[in-house]
């Protein structure tokens, strides 16, 4: 039996978690809500985060415009992600919510704009 | 002269929200006055995830959360004007302000709500020693350069203090390729919320450095180096405990100041604490009709909180200004104690209150296992207890409107009560796995 010490990340609340590990089989503790019990279990097995950054825009009102992942992707594809956002430049107008890049890493997970310009 | 039924100065989420609110509480008439060159405030340089969790149930990036305030506020037709800067306000209520296409105005305003938000602590706040090389930025700053504008403010990186812009701008300037070698904080405990030192710092393997903080800046043009040391109780720098960080660029992320100076001219009374304006119930100032919300009254660490508040601010604007707004009955103030730093609202006039009051307050310190205490005229209406709470994250108390019938003058005291013995502990030290 292994016991983790986790803080949640998922909301501000920033919850305490205890992970125990037993065989394989993860139990957590302290969690006010489900997806903290979710994150636990995601955080020892299979660690994900969602990207933001921002990339090239012409003719917007700024030279950069916000971007996002839709949802959560392999934390150890997170510079990766990053190198593909370099190659993007935009054309104004754009709507929040367009997508620039398409399933990357075949996550089934998109960037797309997080604002409009 | 310009007439209007509500002006609000600021368009940040705080102003935003007052507006939109304002008008849907039956008042047109509205216009929202905003600096910068587009509506959305700070929010929109705060383009990281995290935002809207309480008001959309989802997890938004700042442009994002701001953008849904803006298109509302434009389907409502509410007048806005950008690029335009208040020069000053008074007690009649009457604005004067500038831009480069209306000229010179004077807008006379039936109530008026401030919403202009808080700025940041600056080198000169908190008196760094050494010489004065570019490459010294607060971290709000540099987060407009790299989200903004598109400017990356250096590759070798020193952090001073654990703010939640801090800490995010730890995360941001590694993931644009700089190397961030430390984020130094003079308290024991982090100012930022938790799962940001873990999602920032843990992350990318960045030393959070507790007790600590910068004794020299190195170079002359440019930083060059970063002396950092650890302090004492009584926050002096040990020496013999200094170490040298090789980097070009310091952000500091030391705190931020409601930024009042409209407020102060034109006569609205401040909390000490807060560094922003005495409010009541209703959000109103001690000017009659005079509201303020957001960022400029106290610091939130949520835009959320923000929102919410501003709707009462925005919403008693408009009570205002149909004279529905209660002024007699009794007056209560809130008085924090033992640990509870400040109080937001500072007077209560129950009057105003429908169902439930709520106060929004911070500790001094870092506390585990007390409970939080609320009494009226010395007696005892509620008692909560509390695993673990810190000056970084806000705290909130409801009150019943029944429980507010006592006398005029009566006093609400919150404070922490120890459960087995108050102790102070630096948090973070058995954390991380």
């Amino acid at each position: 039996m292994k016991k983790h010490e986790l803080v949640c990340i998922v909301c501000p609340m920033g919850c305490r978690l205890d992970v125990i590990e037993e065989k394989e089989k993860y139990t957590v503790l302290g969690n006010k809500c489900p997806r903290g019990k979710d994150y636990g279990v995601k955080e020892l097995t299979n660690p994900t985060r969602v990207v933001t950054s921002t990339v090239k825009i012409e003719g917007g009102l700024l030279n950069r415009i916000p971007v996002k992942t839709n949802g959560d992707i392999p934390k150890d594809k997170v510079f990766e992600c990053m190198k593909l956002l370099d190659k993007i430049q935009l054309k104004a107008p754009v709507k929040a919510g367009d997508i620039v890049l398409k399933n990357i890493f075949n996550t089934g997970i998109d960037v797309v704009t997080s604002r409009s310009m | 002269m310009l007439n209007y039924n509500v002006v609000v100065i600021g368009g940040g989420p705080a102003g935003l929200a007052a507006a939109i609110e304002a008008k849907k509480n039956g008042v047109d008439n509205i216009l929202v006055i905003e600096r910068d060159r587009e509506l959305g405030g700070i929010l929109q340089q705060c383009i990281h995830n995290g935002f809207g969790l309480h008001e959309f149930k989802e997890e938004l990036t700042g442009p994002e959360y701001a953008e849904r305030f803006i298109v509302e506020l434009r389907n409502m037709g509410i007048e806005y004007k950008l690029d335009t800067m208040v020069l000053d306000m008074n007690q009649n209520k009457t604005i004067s302000a500038i831009n480069s296409t209306d000229g010179f105005m004077n807008i006379q305003a039936k109530a008026i709500v401030l919403a202009m938000g808080c700025r940041e602590r600056t080198r000169g706040a908190i008196s760094i020693p050494g010489a004065r090389p570019a490459g010294v930025f607060t971290a709000g700053t540099a987060q407009r350069f790299v989200n903004m504008e598109g400017y990356m403010v250096g590759k070798k990186v020193v952090i001073l203090g654990s703010g939640d812009i801090g800490l995010i701008m730890a995360r941001r300037m590694t993931l644009e390729g700089a190397q961030v070698q430390a984020v130094a904080e003079l308290m024991p405990f982090s100012g930022g919320l938790t799962r940001n030192i873990v999602q920032c710092l843990d992350d990318y393997g960045i030393p959070l450095l507790l007790s600590h903080t910068i004794t020299e800046i190195k170079g002359r043009d440019r930083v060059e180096g970063i002396v950092i040391a650890q302090v004492d109780e009584k926050f002096k720098p040990i020496p013999g405990t200094e170490k040298e960080f090789e980097c070009d660029t310091l952000l500091l992320s030391v705190g931020l100041i409601p930024e009042n100076e409209l407020s102060v001219q034109a006569g609205v009374d401040m909390d000490r604490i807060t560094s922003g304006p005495i409010v009541n119930e209703a959000m109103e100032t001690n000017i009659e009709g005079v509201f303020a919300c957001g960022n400029v009254v106290h610091v939130h660490d949520l835009v959320d909180f923000v929102t919410a508040e501003s709707r009462r601010a925005g919403a008693s604007a408009a009570k205002y200004v149909n004279n529905e707004l209660k002024k007699e009955g009794t007056t209560l103030k809130t008085e924090g104690k033992n640990g509870v730093r400040y109080i937001v609202p500072q007077v209560v006039r129950p009057e105003n209150i429908d169902k439930t009051l709520d106060l929004f307050m911070r500790v001094d310190n870092v506390y585990h296992n007390v409970e939080m205490v609320v009494k009226i005229d010395g007696k005892e209406v509620k008692r909560m207890k509390k695993r673990h709470v810190a000056p970084g994250e806000m705290e909130s108390v409801k009150i019943k409107k029944e429980d507010l019938s006592c006398a005029d003058g009566s006093k609400i005291e919150v404070y922490l009560e120890k459960e087995a013995c108050l102790k102070k502990e630096v948090y973070l030290e058995k954390e991380g796995a």
